[in-house]
């Protein structure tokens, strides 16, 4: 259906109840196919060249020590990022809506910078930073603590990529919070703290889980700025992708392939609990 | 009395709003602040002469021209996919809707080695397409146009994302007194629905352009790695970085990708502060 084609003039048939606008057709047309070929095809032929492999071909390629603890790797690092995210995502989202402070805005102009700065270069900087001689490396290593080149490094990493989610999606809601619904709290004796408990906590909580949601499936995959960092030690400090590239690098597809689909289920399945945790508190909160 | 009570449950006391004021500014300052100046006083360490020579670089020079040309291609496609998804999406109402939005945001919870890599299972070698594509002398994997696929694929949702929430916010109400009062398709949405979106618009072609950019895990796979040929920026940083000679070179380049990221986050807090309002539908999300 062209743009012109929906005769727009006549607003009252029945056709044209639902929504008087062109261009549906073209519009949801490109749409479906652009996403098919781009991004549902290339998945689906993923997972269909794993279920050649079958059960015993995936396990194979699976059950490796070294594959079980780079996925371990992956996934636990990311879950350690989300979490600190979340506590420090919520502590400076509540700081930004609720306080002033010299050089607020110049500080959260720079939230989003993970966004913005390619990984590479956050990589190499992070590695630099907190290497032997670094700025904070240095200090840090007179404590007897190592970043650079450790498991330590990933998560530092995975913090730094996924800093913005919690932040950013938590920071429209405490704008939006009623502090009516704080100030009738307190005219009616609550102390502060439970007041944060009972009032803003559970008005925040679903964007806060959002948010870690979003952080967790960004740390988990991430490559670039986890690779400089990392060390990528065997049994150590390999991250899953890494492992993926290192697979393809040896030609062997089949592990390549089994490993990338069990990354993509796993974190599919971790989104989807959470979305419907999500439907589960909107029904009961 | 009363007063002064519900002031104290309303806000926090000083000493603890100092306490996170401090925490939010240190924990920005290590994770944020000191990455970036780390880029750029390594880029000048060794004075400007060498970093200069770095830029001028004929490997180099050749890496900006690849990563813009990615760019020009990537960005304007996703751009148009992203209109045209927001109108199917927000104009109109069909069943598959929630299904067809989380779909559109499935590229950000793939990994970027298994954006990557998908294109190699496609295309490369031991491919489906792989015979196919070598009898006819077409390249696709380690050449620009797997470089190209992979960009867009790991960008897709960026435009998309930024415009549906703002056109659902908008409703359809001017496009259908622009209709009765008969403009044609194309001429409401060029002169009606694009100056409402505009901001939002620019909001996410910014995004895209500094990932498809900066993107490294997807390109990584599918590039090759051939200097002066399939390296982007962003590889070229990595391989100048892990050659020990060129060091003061890596950060050469990665400080024109710094600058890159600097100026999306400029543009974009002008556009949250100048025009703010005519993107606030982007906040609830």
């Amino acid at each position: 259906m062209g743009p012109t084609a929906a005769s727009p003039r006549a607003p009252f048939t029945t056709r044209s109840s639902r929504s008087v606008l062109p261009g549906f057709g073209l519009s949801l047309g490109f749409t479906l196919t652009y996403l098919s070929l781009l991004v549902l095809i290339p998945l689906a032929a993923l997972f269909l060249r794993a279920a050649g492999l079958g059960i015993e071909g995936l396990w194979n390629a699976l059950s490796s020590a070294r594959v079980l603890h780079a996925l371990t790797l992956s996934f636990g690092g990311a879950l350690a990022a989300a979490t600190i995210n979340t506590v420090f995502g919520a502590l400076i989202a509540w700081t930004f809506v609720r306080y002033d402070f010299p050089g607020k805005r110049l500080f959260h102009a720079m939230i989003d910078l993970p966004f913005a700065l390619p990984t590479a270069v956050a990589g190499i900087a992070l590695t630099v930073l907190y290497s032997e001689h670094g700025w904070l490396g240095a200090p840090l290593a007179n404590l007897g603590i190592k970043v650079a080149y450790t498991p330590l490094g990933i998560i530092v990493a995975m913090v730094f990529i996924s800093l913005p989610f919690v932040v950013r999606t938590l920071e429209p809601v405490l704008e939006e919070a009623e502090k009516q619904l704080e100030e009738v709290a307190a005219t009616l004796g609550a102390t502060r703290r439970q007041t944060i408990v009972h009032i803003i906590l559970p008005t925040v909580l679903p964007a806060l889980l959002t948010g870690a949601a979003l952080a967790f499936a960004r740390a988990v995959g991430e490559y670039g700025s986890i690779i400089f960092i990392a060390g990528n030690l065997q049994n150590v400090s390999e991250i899953a992708p890494l492992l993926i590239m290192i697979r393809l690098d040896e030609f062997n597809y089949a592990g390549a392939t089994a490993l990338a689909c069990a990354m993509l289920v796993m974190s599919f399945a971790i989104l989807f609990a959470i979305n419907l945790l999500q439907t589960w508190n909107r029904r009961h909160g | 009395m009363a007063s002064s009570r519900s002031r104290n449950a309303l806000r926090e006391p000083a000493p603890v709003r100092w306490v996170l004021i401090g925490v939010t500014l240190l924990f920005l300052t290590v994770f944020l602040l000191l990455p970036l100046l780390v880029v750029f006083t390594q880029a000048l360490a060794s004075g400007l002469p060498v970093f200069f020579a770095a830029l001028g670089d004929a490997d180099t020079l050749a890496s900006i021209r690849l990563t813009v040309l990615t760019a020009v291609i990537a960005v304007p496609l996703n751009t148009l996919f992203g209109v045209a998804a927001a109108w199917a999406i927000a104009k109109f109402e069909f069943r598959g809707k929630s299904l067809l939005t989380t779909l559109i945001d499935l590229p950000f919870s793939v990994s970027p080695v298994i954006a990557g890599m998908v294109f190699v299972l496609l295309f490369g070698r031991q491919g489906w397409f792989g015979a196919w594509l070598s009898e006819h002398d077409i390249k696709i994997i380690f050449a620009l146009p797997g470089i190209v696929l992979a960009t867009t694929f790991v960008t897709f949702p960026f435009v998309a994302r930024e415009l549906i929430p703002l056109m659902q916010a908008q409703g359809t109400n001017e496009e259908q007194a622009a209709l009765t009062l008969g403009a044609n398709g194309w001429r409401t949405f060029w002169h009606v629905t694009m100056p409402n979106i505009r901001w939002g618009l620019l909001y996410g072609v910014l995004l895209c352009n500094a990932r498809a950019m900066g993107e490294f895990g997807a390109v990584s796979v599918v590039s090759g790695h051939v200097r002066g040929l399939t390296n982007t920026m962003p590889l070229q940083v990595e391989m100048l970085y892990n050659d020990p000679g060129e060091y003061s070179a890596a950060f050469a380049v990665a400080s024109l990708l710094a600058l890159l990221g600097f100026v999306t986050l400029a543009l974009k807090n002008f556009l949250e502060w100048r025009h703010g309002d005519e993107l606030t539908a982007l906040r609830g999300n």
